[in-house]
């Protein structure tokens, strides 16, 4: 019988070598398992599906189908988190969590049901199948439609690697505290910078995923986090700059290699400082020059939230509220989001993104979309059962009805569904650059790094702070502004959107940490985007005294 | 093969005796100077249901274990699922690699030693034991109706938990406690789009909670927020239900905390030192922490094994005390306070309806959303309202309005303070217990067209 010593002696990933198959050859779904790793770390193990954990997902989907299942998948996981925490000179945290489970999901009669264990057994797996199906067959009294899945090709065996050379897990203890103690340092050496913390978080994820149409799925996806936060403290005020300096991506250890976070902090600390002395800002409207650290945001507000069909058609409508972008027939190739060089696109593919995925949660290879093409909404994220929602559309259109493959879990503890690709604004056909739009502006403010957001349960209204921002005259900045906040509606303010940045000004802002359903659960997302320009926005000062 | 210890295979929640063992067996594995075992064991079952139809239901069953390794002042944490005898040494053992790899963290006081807890019951079987057909039952009482009227759309969740915790180590300590709580929510809609009410209920006890009774009040909300209509924002006196309450005092949480006001950087410091003993807030207002709290029933100890008592941070508008560490404590030669696990917000006599009728012209507000700090040095959150807003005039609710974006601060509010209602555990989470409020001039920034 299979107990999680053995799972974890043959685990996929960790030791998949000792389990050579056909998989490898294909374990370049992605290319980019090929880059060599630098040298001084261990080189990455090929990807393939433990036999033993392929035994466990069958058994899994046999016992639900033998309890009565029409349909269902399973998951079994293995999650990895590594944080390190400091403050100033000293180490506050330092934590390594790995845990695994099951994660059953079954239709019965058109019901769903669902049930998670931690025992990684025959018996276990088998349980919480059973279980499912009973949790399936007691919510039919409370059942008024039943759910149909849009169809998906089985994908037989299939593997995937996310886009990292150095696992950040086999990368010491000494140099990841190195790396930010020297940070702190830097920062430290600003004038009136008091306090500095900064942290390193990393996700390791093995993800197994098998169904009943016959697809059997193995992807390793990692993902990496530097942080740090300087603030400055003088005449009874203060004023930080961070935490959120350096993107997360779904890469690895060399892209916080890349990040430089000892070069930088210097700089930030001394930015933080000099907002202590900034002038408040003066409130009235403002051309805004959006840098994609503040700018992705927005976009994941305002267009990528409400553009998740599971919210426009009320299933969101509990907690995290429904959308302006709705009903479908009143909006798809009608409502105007934005001028005509405003195109978004919805990818799991775009490379280092955190929301790049081979394989979804619902078993399917995702697509890339136009959510917003020239400016007119176009479509819907999308998981198999909420396609069909939009046969009506795709017909018209042409296009073959099927998920964008938009179903994710964050861990097997949890159930899936619709959560947010990579929604990403398209540069425009100039090449224009941050300093090309902060030159066409005569009065306006450029913002860098998000702040405090907030926005309504429809996405409506939203209030958006930033890290850092700069007063523009005449085409240039004329020094650093505090208190500042814009408060915008929705389709007003895209169509507001006057400039756009080019190619080379594409960059991606995103988190780990996205909230939505009930009980809440986390995803990762990246928003690429060039800077923009929006005119003639409402400021207002957000600074009070007690 | 390890057997699997017996609460794992039958997806149970971890009893005194297993925990306890499970904390011998680290200590007796430990090489370390010293060694704290943390276990997390939960049952969580829930159903949702949206667009008058159930979707997503299901059940998860987790045991967690942490192991903090410690050489001197050295010292790393590992989190493990896996309880097999295998699976804990494996902990134990990495936990003691990286400690060994770590610098020196000069805040490490040493294990505390073995203290004395008072057991708060906070577990109900009937919460524990539930099943899939009670929690589809109680979703029909709101499912039926608003299939049943044909104008109305109901989207709600219901969450059970039964949970336990564990902390010990090698110096002796050991902590353990379980309870259970059972959570509704509930959002109706109008179908024409204009109307949308909420109503939760929370409690340790699922018997608590009257299902039928939170359907009434969402449904009726959402009846009478349809055809909402625009007015001026500005400073308003404002009624906000325990729920719109909870949502901005909670924030106040973090600026309790003694260290960032003695270093200069939160709401709660001034020039050369804290605000403790000032009179902050007005002299209605009481807020403190009690694990015994019969609404809110909570753990007697926190993450590091103190003790908790009934802690008073504000009395009569006076901040009394800011919540100390250990290392803080020790530092500043304070007592360690620790950190609570619940927060009340003292009510008065009043009922909502006593305050919306003592109201010339003000706003009735049911929850808040989205609240994110604007300003840490006054606490000024932005937000808005969501779910039922009215306009009242001459002590009368007259008309739906459309949502308000705020932004203003729990210390503001607190010190414009009108009237306060009676105090009730809120089910937004955070273990709450917070009155109705009436606080003037508050102030609303701009207007919303979300419903």
């Amino acid at each position: 019988m299979t107990n999680r010593r053995d799972f974890l002696k043959t685990g996929g990933v960790a030791l998949g070598a000792l389990a050579l198959g056909p998989d490898v050859l294909r374990a370049g779904d992605s290319a980019r398992g090929h880059i060599a790793t630098p040298s001084g770390y261990r080189p990455l193990p090929p990807v393939v599906t433990d036999p033993a954990t392929r035994e466990l997902m069958m058994e899994a989907l046999d016992a639900a189908k033998r309890a009565g299942a029409g349909w269902a998948d399973v998951r079994i996981g293995r999650n990895r988190n590594n944080s390190v925490n400091t403050r100033e000179q000293q180490v506050t945290n330092v934590v390594e969590s790995d845990t695994m489970g099951c994660g059953v999901r079954v239709l019965v009669d058109g019901c769903w049901g669902f049930a998670a264990t931690q025992v990684l057994t025959k018996a276990g797996v088998g349980g919480a199948a059973q279980e499912a199906v009973a949790i399936a067959r007691a919510n039919r009294i409370a059942m008024a439609r039943r759910v149909e899945l849009a169809p998906a090709p089985s994908l037989g065996d299939r593997t995937w690697r996310s886009a990292y050379t150095i696992d950040p897990f086999t990368v010491s203890l000494e140099e990841k505290v190195g790396l930010l103690l020297k940070a702190n340092a830097e920062a430290m050496k600003a004038r009136n910078v008091r306090f500095v913390t900064s942290g390193l978080s990393f996700v390791k994820e093995e993800r197994n995923y098998a169904n009943t149409d016959g697809s059997v799925i193995t992807q390793d996806y990692v993902r990496s986090w530097v942080t740090l936060a300087a603030t400055a403290v003088a005449n009874g005020d203060f004023a930080q700059r961070g935490p959120e300096v350096v993107q997360p991506m779904g890469r690895g250890w060399e892209y916080v290699l890349e990040a430089d976070v000892a070069g930088n902090a210097l700089k930030w600390g001394e930015e933080a400082a000099e907002k202590l002395t900034a002038k408040s800002v003066d409130v009235g409207r403002y051309d805004l020059i959006l840098h994609p650290s503040q700018l992705f945001l927005t976009i994941h507000e305002s267009l990528a939230h409400p553009t998740e069909l599971d919210r426009a058609m009320g299933y969101e409508a509990n907690y995290a509220g429904t959308s302006f972008i709705a009903p479908p027939r009143d909006v798809l190739g009608k409502l105007k989001l934005g001028p005509e060089f405003m195109n978004l696109v919805g990818n799991r593919s775009e490379e280092g993104a955190l929301a790049t995925i081979g394989y979804d949660d619902d078993g399917v290879q995702p697509d890339e979309f136009h959510i917003v093409k020239d400016g007119v909404f176009n479509d819907y994220q999308t998981t198999r059962e909420q396609a069909p929602l939009l046969d009506w559309w795709y017909t018209q259109r042409g296009q073959p009805l099927r998920s964008h493959g938009c179903s994710y879990a964050q861990s097997w503890a949890d159930v899936q569904f619709q959560r947010m690709p990579n929604v990403s604004l398209q540069p425009g056909e100039r090449d224009l650059s941050w300093n090309d739009l902060i030159a066409a502006t005569d009065r306006g403010i450029a913002m860098i790094g998000r702040a405090s957001y907030s926005i309504d349960q429809q996405r409506y209204n939203a209030q958006f702070g930033a890290q850092l921002c700069y007063e523009v005259r005449n085409g240039k900045i004329v020094g650093q502004l505090k208190d500042v906040a814009y408060q915008m509606r929705t389709p007003d303010f895209w169509n507001a959107m006057d400039m756009i940045g080019g190619k080379s000004s594409y960059e991606f802002g995103g988190t780990f940490n996205d909230g939505k359903g009930q009980p809440s659960q986390a995803n990762a997302v990246s928003h690429g985007c060039p800077p923009v320009r929006i005119r003639n926005i409402n400021v207002i000062n957000t600074g009070r005294t007690l | 093969m390890t057997r699997a210890s017996r609460w794992a295979d039958v997806g149970g929640v971890i009893s005194r005796e297993e925990a306890e063992a499970l904390v011998g067996r680290v200590v007796q594995r430990s090489s370390a100077d010293a060694v704290s075992v943390s276990v997390q064991s939960a049952r969580e079952t829930n159903l949702r249901f949206a667009d008058n139809q159930v979707s997503t239901s299901g059940t998860t069953t987790n045991t967690t274990l942490r192991v903090q390794s410690v050489f001197g002042k050295r010292r790393a944490s590992v989190v493990t699922n896996d309880l097999s005898d295998a699976g804990v040494q494996r902990a134990v053992t990495q936990a003691e690699a990286i400690a060994r790899l770590a610098p020196e963290d000069p805040e490490y006081l040493g294990e505390l030693g073995a203290q004395s807890y008072e057991a708060v019951p906070a577990w109900f079987d009937r919460t524990a034991e539930l099943s899939a057909e009670d929690r589809a039952r109680a979703a029909l009482t709101a499912l039926a109706p608003a299939r049943e009227a044909g104008d109305l759309t109901v989207a709600g969740y219901i969450v059970c938990e039964a949970s336990a915790t564990a902390l010990g180590n090698s110096a002796g300590l050991f902590a353990y406690h379980r309870g259970t709580n059972a959570n509704y929510t509930l959002t109706a809609r109008t179908n024409d789009g204009t109307g949308s009410g909420w109503a939760a209920a929370e409690a340790n006890d699922w018997t608590a909670i009257d299902f039928a009774g939170v359907a009434r009040q969402a449904i009726d909300k959402a009846r009478r927020s349809r055809n909402p209509v625009a007015i001026e924002p500005g400073r308003y006196t404002v009624i906000l239900e325990p729920e719109a309450t909870a949502n901005l005092v909670s924030v106040m949480t973090g600026a309790l905390q003694a260290r960032s006001a003695d270093e200069g950087r939160s709401a709660f410091a001034k020039a050369g030192g804290t605000k403790v003993g000032e009179r902050i807030l007005d002299p209605r207002v009481t807020l403190l922490s009690d694990p015994r709290d019969p609404l809110v029933l909570a753990a007697p100890f926190d993450g590091d094994g103190l003790p908790l008592g009934r802690q008073v941070w504000v009395r009569n508008g006076v901040l009394e005390q800011l919540a100390y560490t250990r290392y803080w404590g020790q530092r500043q030669g304070r007592p360690a306070s620790g950190a609570a696990n619940s927060l009340r917000l003292e009510g008065g006599e009043a009922s909502t309806a006593d305050l919306i009728a003592s109201t010339e012209r003000g706003v009735l507000v049911t929850r808040l959303w989205y609240l994110r700090a604007v300003d840490q040095r006054t606490l000024v959150q932005t937000g808005l309202t969501r779910d039922g807003t009215f306009l009242i005039e001459g002590g009368r609710i007259v008309r739906s309005i459309k949502n308000f974006r705020f932004n203003d601060s729990p210390l503001f509010m607190l010190n414009n303070l009108e009237g306060l209602g009676r105090a009730e555990r809120t089910a937004g989470g955070g273990r709450l217990v917070m009155p109705s409020l009436k606080v003037r001039d508050f102030n609303f920034t701009s207007l919303s067209d979300a419903v």
